[in-house]
């Protein structure tokens, strides 16, 4: 599974910002059509997006782009100029329910049709971000095979909601909840809203660090000074590490024992203990910290 | 594409451009740069290339151009041409 602790967002119609792209070290990039964007100047931003797109041949990461919602004018001219310079996918804003994303779906297969390419090539993220689309995001989050996770909208949600957005954000917990149920119940990944305050780096990592373990398995970014301390939250801790190299290593024991469940430093490893580690470990070898093979015959034992 | 009416795009921030285009007889070509010295020919070779690749053979290009990369050059082109050739 491909890695999106962070997905930043770039101004689409800025040529300063886009030429940096190559540059920032995000998992992802998701250039803005949308908000960032004022209306007399969606038309430069679709051709300027479109030309760096082109222009960008070399990519070291994964580029979304945001267009604009489906039911405003500005939507199928988003997908007609900026498709065929091949972004991997759509960052679908105001995604209320199912059927908008199926509507996505069928456009996208149309477009892969003319373009010859794969049907499935353009992914999608939709955006949960109003009170219509918590509720219904256990649904959306299974309208499509192209979606690859979930995003959370704080902004527009709150705005929604008739509510004001705290830094600590307890108005949000009930709706990232459900995101996050949404997102791994449908096998998805789960990315949670940006913070706005590119100058308060300890409460961006307070935010982070919350949303980590709720589930989220990643977060929208604003600027690219917030790379680094979202990065460091979703990186596994040496102690982490440390922890689940023993989990795997006492499993194997009780393996060889015969038996599924041992006893670690005096705490019980059965076999969910044994899948959180597993997960720690892959990340952890995802990340570059270790090398470590794991098998399946350890984690889930000897059919 | 023709040009009908005066028209423009980009922004005068760095890295970016600014162009103006209106109906002429003739096509003429005319930039201003703050890498001027050095890279005039290529903004001009860019801009003709753009200008071939929509069809527009005549007009009065402005371009007021802050050190843009050849793709922001021929977007911002493409985007004045096509809002001053809008019916």
């Amino acid at each position: 599974m491909k890695l999106r602790r962070s997905l930043l967002y770039v101004p689409g119609n800025m040529p300063g910002m886009l030429q940096n792209i190559p540059v920032f070290e995000a998992d992802g990039v998701m250039i803005d059509l949308e908000d960032a964007v004022p209306l007399q100047e969606k038309d430069a931003a679709r051709l300027l997006s479109r030309n760096f797109l082109r222009f960008y041949q070399n990519r070291n990461k994964e580029m979304f782009v945001r267009i604009n919602p489906l039911d405003t004018p500005y939507a199928a001219a988003d997908l007609r100029e900026i498709l065929p310079a091949l972004p991997d996918g759509i960052r679908l804003p105001k995604a209320d329910n199912p059927e908008i994303v199926e509507r996505l779906d069928t456009l996208l297969t149309e477009q892969e049709e003319k373009l010859n390419l794969e049907i499935g090539h353009f992914k999608i993220i939709p955006s949960i971000e109003s009170a219509q689309g918590v509720l219904n995001c256990v649904e959306t989050a299974k309208a499509s095979n192209r979606i690859v996770a979930l995003a959370f909208g704080a902004e527009d949600y709150t705005a929604s909601m008739e509510i004001d957005r705290t830094k600590t954000g307890e108005e949000l917990f009930s709706a990232r909840t459900r995101v996050v149920w949404a997102a791994k119940a449908a096998g998805v990944q789960v990315i949670d809203t940006i913070f706005s305050d590119v100058n308060d780096m300890d409460a961006l990592r307070a935010e982070t660090t919350l949303v980590k373990r709720l589930g989220f398995t990643g977060k929208s970014l604003v600027n690219p000074r917030q790379i680094e301390v979202v990065h460091d939250v979703f990186r596994p801790t040496p102690e982490e590490i440390e922890n689940a190299v023993e989990v795997m290593e006492a499993i194997k024991r009780a393996r060889e024992m015969g038996t599924g469940v041992i006893s670690l430093r005096g705490k019980m490893v059965d076999a969910p203990v044994v899948t959180r580690a597993a997960r720690t470990l892959r990340a952890a070898v995802a990340f570059g910290m270790i090398e470590y093979t794991l098998s399946d015959e350890v984690i889930h034992g000897e059919k | 594409m023709h040009i009908r009416r005066k028209a423009s795009s980009g922004t005068m921030q760095s890295s970016d451009l600014m162009v103006t285009v209106e109906p002429s007889d003739l096509l003429q070509i005319e930039i201003e740069s703050t890498v001027k010295k050095q890279f005039e020919h290529l903004i001009r070779a860019q801009i003709t290339a753009t200008l071939e690749h929509l069809g527009v053979t005549t007009g009065r290009i402005q371009i007021s151009d802050r050190g843009a990369l050849d793709y922001a050059i021929a977007a911002r082109i493409e985007t004045a041409i096509r809002r001053a050739s809008e019916e």
